[in-house]
């Protein structure tokens, strides 16, 4: 029991401060030649409160956050600035919602590649931590790609 | 368009939903039953082999028609990957069925990506383009909003999520939400193609 408490604490004490944020699942559309621009997913659960406030990707000239949204059958796509992290909470990037939106892409993404991503996440004491993610490239007619909907 | 003739134009699908519904004879559609719309007759476009193309060319077939662009990450691959799920639905009559992409995005959108990108979805899909004032033509028939907004060092458009459903006899018959699953509109394709024979 002892050398139990003993192992966690020291787990606490040794662990970096990224063991916080956590990044599942992510995967990201392949593209045809010529495509400059592709979206990737992924799910991310931070054991404290944080924001997501940007994300990068040697492949990308740019990458921004984006958020879609639909109304009145209207598709809007628009970069936002940060997506909170609730402590505790999964917060998933997925078609329909949150994104990481690449643009200006080096080489076209095919199904099967690992694509490296980083993201930045803001930890309360306004502290930033880079989390490297591979997201893996799902075929651009993929309809049960991870976390999406069949619908 | 702008948001007084949206909403005119939702005005103007409930009306017709409305006539429907007093016909016993129609057939029940999951989608939203447009027969009879004043909207969305024709176009005049241009097939990535350079070929202009206008519904005529899809007689006989059910023609799905959507507006989309292909720099978007999220509704056109939705939307089209769906597409090819409802013509695995229809099996033997998927060859029936032919799914149009007309891109809002021309100016990005060259004929050579058009058509890698719908092929990458099923290679009897067919993507079509316009001039700017070609394109803008098209999407006021079918009611289609659509609109280049800055973002960074580039851009997006804004545009209707919504699909269009043409019968074989080139009759505008429904408007399908980007919500609707793949299962309810390959059964409304069904019944297009047993009624409108
Ligand atoms: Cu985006």
């Amino acid at each position: 029991m002892k050398r139990i408490a003993l192992a966690v604490i020291a787990a606490l004490v040794s662990a970096p401060a990224l063991a916080g944020v956590v990044v599942k699942d992510a995967w990201i559309r392949a593209t045809v030649p010529h495509q400059k621009t592709t979206g990737a997913f992924m799910q991310i659960v931070s054991d404290r409160d944080a924001r997501l406030v940007g994300a990068r990707c040697p492949l990308a000239g740019t990458v921004e956050l984006h958020e879609m949204t639909m109304t009145d059958n209207m598709m809007r796509m628009r970069a936002v600035d940060g997506i909170d992290l609730p402590a505790g909470r999964t917060v998933t990037l997925k078609p329909g919602g949150f994104h990481v939106m690449l643009f200006d892409l080096r080489r076209p993404i095919h199904a099967g590649d690992t694509v490296p991503l980083s993201i930045v996440v803001e930890m309360p004491d306004k502290s930033r931590e880079t989390i490297e993610v591979e997201a893996h490239a799902v075929p651009l007619g993929a309809s049960h790609a991870h976390g999406m909907h069949d619908h | 368009m702008n948001r007084r003739s949206w909403l005119a134009c939702c005005a103007g699908l409930t009306l017709t939903l409305a006539l429907a519904g007093c016909n016993p004879d129609a057939p029940h559609f999951n989608s939203v039953d447009v027969t009879g719309a004043d909207f969305g007759k024709d176009f005049h476009l241009t097939d990535p082999d350079g070929n202009p193309r206008s519904l005529a060319d899809f007689r006989g077939k059910v023609v799905m028609l959507f507006f989309g662009f292909t720099q978007c990450p999220d509704v056109c691959p939705t939307t089209l990957a769906r597409a090819v799920r409802i013509r695995k639905l229809l099996g033997s009559e998927g060859d029936r069925l032919q799914v149009l992409f007309v891109t809002v995005d021309p100016e990005r959108d060259t004929p050579e990506i058009l058509r890698e990108y719908t092929h990458a979805f099923d290679p009897s899909f067919i993507g079509l383009y316009g001039d700017a004032a070609a394109t803008k033509k098209a999407a006021d028939e079918f009611r289609v909003f659509y609109r280049k907004v800055p973002t960074g060092s580039s851009y997006t458009m804004d545009h209707t999520a919504m699909s269009y459903v043409i019968d074989p006899q080139g009759r505008l018959r429904l408007a399908v939400r980007h919500e609707e699953r793949a299962q309810d509109v390959a059964e409304d394709i069904r019944t297009l193609l047993k009624t409108s024979s």
